[in-house]
């Protein structure tokens, strides 16, 4: 029987839906970061699956690029939010609406 | 067989600790599902032959990015701690137990369906993962945007730390 994908890219579809869900249903900013963090890393299996299938490294040196970017955007994204709990005392996403009107 | 029973238990406990994080209340155990999820998805790689990448994963993601995280939740001091000393040993042999049968489960209808994963290891696949083809790849075709990842990075930091400085007031 030949090489099946399928079960890899539906277990990181799975994953990415939690990842949505998370950032739309939750309330705390950091659980939303985290949240985009696992949608980071379904895509991350989706690459490695796909690179592995194939045979070609450049998926894998992708993934790589992706896990330095995503470690950027957490310590942005967490200074961020540092600097408005300093100011609003909160982390709950809808009492931040600094940009709303 | 056995890389079969493997991707099946990973499966399984990578979906219920994603769930895990999204309805769980208190942010500290947020961050500890996420954790578990990030060590299976580790795992996954390695069911996949990539070693580089999962060694990778653990290192920068459950070391790195996680304790970051962490670090934040405990600093803002948003929740009570939840108590690390009494461990519920019933409920993680629960968890344990639960999430074997789930995956035991799914792995008799994948295999009565005749659409089981199969260990993708052609040959070229197994060589492909290793940290020396990578690092050939890395730093010859692709040393460009490596040093732009390097200047990503530093201009992150910098950021990170004027966007939490205490204003001057």
């Amino acid at each position: 029987m030949e090489v099946t994908l399928n079960w890899y890219l539906m277990l990181s579809a799975l994953l990415f839906v939690i990842g949505v869900l998370g950032v739309l249903f939750r309330r705390n900013v950091i659980v939303i970061l985290m949240s985009v963090e696992l949608m980071l890393n379904a895509v991350n299996l989706t690459l490695v699956a796909l690179a592995q299938n194939m045979g070609d490294p450049a998926g894998q040196i992708l993934v790589f690029f992706v896990i330095a970017v995503a470690a950027a955007e957490a310590a942005v994204g967490l200074a961020i939010i540092i600097a408005i709990f300093r100011n609003r005392l909160t982390v709950d996403v809808t009492e931040i609406n600094l940009f709303k009107y | 067989m056995a890389a079969q029973i493997l991707f099946f238990l990973l499966a399984t406990v990578a979906i219920a600790a994603g769930l895990g994080m999204l309805l769980s209340k208190s942010p500290v155990s947020s961050a500890l599902w996420l954790i578990l999820n990030l060590f299976c998805i580790a795992g996954l790689y390695l069911t996949l032959n990539a070693e580089f990448i999962a060694v990778v994963q653990i290192l920068v993601y459950a070391g790195a990015i996680m304790v970051l995280f962490l670090f934040v939740i405990m600093l803002l001091n948003l929740d009570a701690l939840p108590d690390v000393n009494n461990i519920e040993w019933k409920r993680v042999f629960g968890f344990t137990l639960g999430m074997g049968v789930l995956a035991l489960l799914w792995f008799a209808v994948a295999s009565s369906l005749d659409i089981l994963p199969y260990k993708i290891s052609a040959g070229r696949a197994a060589e492909v993962g290793s940290a020396t083809s990578l690092g050939e790849v890395l730093f010859t075709q692709y040393a460009m945007p490596l040093e732009v990842i390097g200047i990503l990075l530093l201009a992150a930091t910098i950021g990170a730390v004027m966007i939490a400085k205490r204003k001057p007031v």
